[in-house]
C-alpha cells in the first residue's frame, strides 16, 4: 500500500499551484463569471501550453499522463477555481470520446482538444435532471443515412462556447431503458441547435440546448448504435471521482481561508481563532477535508487502474458533496459578515460547493448506490 | 499511490485471518459484548479468563503482539500497514490480545527508552507475560492532564510516589502502572512531569473498583502511599515524561476499531435483510437504506484515515493530529452506529443478552450504553478538536 503523490504528481501540483496563484486571480474569477463565456483565451492557451488539456490521453493524441494525475491537476484547480471549459472539454468530452471513439474519431478530437482548439460539451441531462437511462428522452431517428435529432437537454456545461456537442440520444424504445441510447457527435453550429446560457447559483455556464431537427451525419455516431449507456456510466463513473477531487480542492482552499481569517481576526481583544467554539469548527473542516480527500483519492487511483470502482465512486461522491458544503458553510461562519459579500472570495467556493454537490448526483443518490452495493 | 495490499500484505491478512478463526475460543465473536470504539465491555478490562490467556500466548508467539517491533524485542519486525491489517482483523473478529503494553507503552519505550529499558520491558510485553494499565487520570486532571497533581520524589536509588489515580481500566487485572506524576512540582507540568513503570504489588499501593454503566468492573481508583519504584523504572529522562505522554497518547488514539465497525454493521445489514415489518423486508425501507449507506460511507471514510496514519509511521512519523482526527472520526462513528441500530431496529434494541427476542446478541442495548466512553477516553471529542486546531492548524491558545 503506497498512499502518496508520485514525484511527478508533487511536480505537478506545486507548479500548478504556483501556475493559477498567479495567472487565474480571485479578480479575473469574478470577472470571468459574471461574462458570457466565462473564460479567458489568454489563460487557456497557456493551460494548452502547459499540456494540462491533454494530460488524461496518451502520448499519441497529444497527453501522456494518467486519470490520477488529472485528479491530482483538479484538486488544484478546484483549490484555486478557474473559470472556464476545462471539466466539459477534457473530462467530460474528451475522456467519452477516448473510450468510445473510433481511432479516427480519436486522430480527429483528442489532439486539437489537447491543442486548445477546440472545446467540447456532454448534453446529457434533461429536464427532469437524472442521470438513469430512461431519463434519456430526447431522440435520434435515422433518415438518409445520417440521424436527426430532437428533444432539449438542461444543464449542460459549457455549451455557450463548445464547438461540438456530445449528445445522448435515443435511438430506440424498449422495455430496457438502458438499450437503445446513442452517442453523436454534433457541430454546435449545425442547423437546429439553440443554446442558451442558464443564469445559476455558481455562475458556471450551464445551458439549455435545444435540437430541433437537428442532422448529423452518420460517421458522427460514438460508438455503437443503441449500445451507448455503457459508455455513459463508464463516463460517469469518471467524471464523478473528477468531480471530487476538484471539489477536495475547493474544500482544501475554504479551510485555508477561514484558518488564516481565524488567526488575524481580533475581538474581545483576541484573535478569535484563540476561542474554542472556532477552533471546533476548523478542527471539523480538517476531518471533512482530509476524509474527502482519502476517499477521493482511492477511487480515482481505481479508476485509473481500470479496477471495479462502483463502491468507491459513491463513497467519494456521497461524502465529499455533505463536506464540501459542510466546510464552505462553516467558512462563512468564521467570517461572519465580511464573508457575505460581493468583494470577498468565499461565495466563489460556496457556490460551487453546491453546484458540484448536485452534478452527478448528490449524496442521497450515491448512498442508494452504497445500499445497492451493502446487498440491501 | 497504490491501494492494492502488496501480495507480502496481502498473504499476511490471510493469515491473521485464518489464525483467528481457528484458535479464538469458540463463539467468542457472536457472545463478545465489545462494541467498537468502547472502553467499558473490554474483556481484558474486567478479568482474565484462561481461554483468553491461551489464545494471548498464542498470538505472542507468533510475534503478533508486537508486530512492527524489531525482533530483539520480541516483536515481527513487519510494517505498520502490516500491524494495521493485523488490527483491522483482530478487531473484526472482537479478538483481544493487543492491550496497553503492546500498543501504548512499547511504542513509547521503543522510541524513548534507553537500551536498557528496552531489554528489559519490550520482551516481556511482547511475550504476553506482563499486562500494564494506563495510570494517567486524577480526580482533578482529566481533560486538563497537566493538572495531575501525584507525585514521584527521589530518594536514593528510589522514587516515593504518593497520590491517586481514577478511571484506571483493568489495574485490577495488570501487573504495572504506566504511570504520569510530577517529578518537579515547581516546574510547569512540560518539564516537571515523569512517566515511571510502577509494579501492582508494591507495598503502599491499593485499588478499589468502580463499576462502569455497563455493571462491568473495568475502572479502578488506585491509591498510591509511599510507594517505592526502583529508578531505573523512569521511561526516558526525568522531568522530560510530558512529551512522552503525548505521544503515547498519539499511538493510545491510533488504536480504533476498524474491523468492528464493519462487523457490526455486516450483522445489522444481515438483520434488516432478514426482518421483516409490515409485510416487507426491513431492508426495502428507504430511510434505512439511506442510514446503512451512510454509516457505510463514514467507516469507508474512517477505514482511509486509519490506513493513513499506518503508512505515516512506517515513513517514521509520528501521527499527531492524524490520530486525533481518526480518533474522532471512529469514535463519532461508533455512536452513531449505535444510535442508529437502535433506531433502525426499534424496541427490539432495548433487549439485553439472553432475550430470545435480542437482536445482534444484544449488544445494541450495550453498544448504546459502551459509545458514551468511546468518545471520552484518550482524550474527549472536543480535546482531539483542541489539538487539530492548535497543535495541528496553528491557531492561538485562549488566552
Amino acid at each position: 500500500m503506497d498512499l502518496g503523490l508520485s514525484e511527478e504528481q508533487e511536480m505537478l501540483r506545486s507548479s500548478a499551484l504556483d501556475f493559477l496563484k498567479k495567472e487565474c486571480p480571485k479578480k479575473l474569477v469574478k470577472e470571468l463569471d459574471e461574462t458570457e463565456e466565462g473564460y479567458s483565451p489568454e489563460l487557456w492557451r497557456k493551460i494548452a501550453d502547459l499540456g494540462w488539456l491533454g494530460l488524461p490521453f496518451p502520448e499519441e493524441y497529444g497527453g501522456g499522463g494518467t486519470f490520477l494525475d488529472l485528479a491530482v491537476l483538479l484538486e488544484v484547480m478546484g483549490y484555486n477555481i478557474v473559470p472556464g471549459p476545462f471539466f466539459s472539454t477534457v473530462v467530460l468530452g474528451g475522456l467519452l470520446v477516448l473510450a468510445a471513439g473510433s481511432e479516427e474519431q480519436k486522430r480527429e478530437w483528442l489532439p486539437r482538444i489537447s491543442g486548445g482548439e477546440k472545446m467540447l460539451a456532454l448534453a446529457l441531462t434533461e429536464p427532469d435532471v437524472s442521470y438513469e437511462a430512461s431519463a434519456v428522452k430526447t431522440t435520434a431517428v435515422s433518415r438518409n443515412g445520417g440521424y436527426v435529432i430532437n428533444g432539449t437537454k438542461l444543464f449542460v456545461l459549457d455549451a455557450n462556447v463548445a464547438d461540438l456537442i456530445l449528445c445522448v440520444a435515443r435511438t430506440k424504445e424498449t422495455s430496457d431503458p438502458e438499450d437503445g441510447v446513442t452517442i453523436f457527435l454534433v457541430d454546435a453550429r449545425s442547423p437546429g441547435v439553440g443554446v442558451t446560457l442558464l443564469k445559476t447559483l455558481a455562475r458556471d455556464k450551464q445551458c439549455e440546448v435545444v435540437f430541433d431537427n437537428v442532422a448529423v451525419p452518420g460517421e458522427n455516431m460514438l460508438g455503437r448504435l443503441d449500445k451507448g449507456w455503457p459508455l455513459v456510466q463508464g463516463l460517469l463513473e469518471k467524471a464523478t471521482v473528477a468531480k471530487c477531487a476538484e471539489m477536495v480542492g475547493g474544500a482544501q482552499a475554504a479551510l485555508d481561508m477561514a484558518v488564516a481569517y481565524a488567526k488575524e481576526r481580533v475581538q474581545f481583544n483576541r484573535p478569535i481563532g484563540s476561542f474554542q467554539a472556532i477552533q471546533h469548527y476548523c478542527a471539523n473542516m480538517v476531518s471533512d477535508v482530509d476524509g474527502s480527500r482519502f476517499v477521493t483519492h482511492k477511487a480515482a487511483w481505481k479508476v485509473s487502474e481500470g479496477l471495479p470502482a462502483t463502491m468507491d465512486v459513491a463513497v467519494a461522491k456521497a461524502w465529499t458533496s455533505g463536506a464540501y458544503g459542510r466546510v464552505t458553510l462553516t467558512a462563512h461562519q468564521i467570517f461572519g459578515a465580511i464573508g457575505f459579500t460581493m468583494d470577498h472570495d468565499l461565495h466563489l467556493y460556496y457556490r460551487r460547493a453546491k453546484a458540484a454537490e448536485m452534478m452527478f448526483g448528490d449524496g442521497a443518490y450515491h448512498r442508494k448506490v452504497v445500499a445497492r452495493e451493502l446487498g440491501l | 499511490m497504490d491501494f492494492r495490499f502488496t501480495e507480502q500484505e496481502e498473504a499476511f491478512r490471510e493469515e491473521v485471518d485464518e489464525f483467528i478463526r481457528r484458535e479464538l475460543p469458540a463463539g467468542w465473536t457472536e457472545e463478545s459484548l465489545y462494541w467498537p470504539g468502547g472502553y467499558g465491555a473490554i474483556p481484558d478490562f474486567e478479568e482474565v479468563r484462561p481461554a483468553h490467556e491461551r489464545f494471548r500466548h498464542r498470538l505472542a508467539e507468533k510475534g503478533w503482539l508486537a508486530i512492527s517491533w524489531p525482533e530483539e524485542y520480541g516483536g515481527a519486525d513487519r510494517s505498520h500497514i502490516e500491524q494495521a491489517i493485523f488490527h483491522e482483523r483482530m478487531s473484526y473478529h472482537r479478538a483481544t490480545g493487543p492491550d496497553v503494553g503492546t500498543l501504548i507503552a512499547g511504542p513509547t519505550i521503543l522510541r524513548f527508552g534507553s537500551e536498557e529499558m528496552k531489554r528489559k520491558w519490550l520482551p516481556r510485553i511482547a511475550h504476553g507475560d506482563i499486562r500494564l494499565w494506563l495510570a494517567y487520570s486524577e480526580p482533578n486532571a482529566g481533560s486538563d492532564l497537566a493538572a495531575i497533581t501525584s507525585t514521584a520524589v527521589e530518594d536514593g536509588d528510589d522514587l516515593v510516589i504518593n497520590g491517586q489515580k481514577t478511571w484506571s481500566s483493568g489495574a485490577h487485572v495488570a501487573d504495572y502502572a504506566w504511570m504520569a506524576v510530577r517529578t518537579d512540582p515547581s516546574a510547569p507540568p512540560h518539564k516537571g512531569a515523569s512517566l515511571v513503570i510502577v509494579d501492582n504489588r508494591s507495598e503502599g499501593m491499593s485499588i478499589k473498583p468502580l463499576i462502569n454503566i455497563l455493571g462491568v468492573h473495568s475502572f479502578n481508583e488506585v491509591f498510591f502511599d509511599n510507594v517505592r519504584v526502583p529508578r531505573e523504572n523512569v521511561v526516558g529522562e526525568l522531568n522530560q515524561g510530558w512529551y512522552y505522554l503525548m505521544a503515547a497518547l498519539d499511538f493510545e488514539r491510533l488504536v480504533v476499531s476498524i474491523g468492528g465497525l464493519r462487523r457490526t454493521l455486516e450483522e445489522l445489514t444481515g438483520y434488516v435483510k432478514s426482518t421483516l415489518r409490515g409485510g416487507r423486508a426491513l431492508s426495502s425501507d428507504p430511510l434505512v437504506r439511506d442510514r446503512l449507506a451512510s454509516l457505510a460511507v463514514e467507516i469507508e471514510v474512517a477505514a482511509m484515515l486509519f490506513w493513513q496514519t499506518a503508512w505515516m509511521l512506517d515513513r517514521g512519523l509520528i501521527p499527531n493530529t492524524e490520530a486525533s482526527v481518526l480518533k474522532l472520526v471512529t469514535t463519532e462513528l461508533s455512536r452513531k452506529l449505535a444510535n442508529t441500530a437502535m433506531d433502525v431496529i426499534g424496541p427490539r434494541a432495548q433487549l439485553e443478552r439472553g432475550s430470545t427476542w435480542a437482536p445482534l446478541t444484544g449488544r445494541v442495548s450495550t453498544g448504546y450504553l459502551d459509545c458514551i466512553s468511546a468518545l471520552v477516553g484518550a482524550g474527549t471529542s472536543e480535546i482531539q478538536r483542541n489539538i487539530v486546531g492548535m497543535r495541528g492548524l496553528g491557531l492561538p491558545w485562549p488566552s
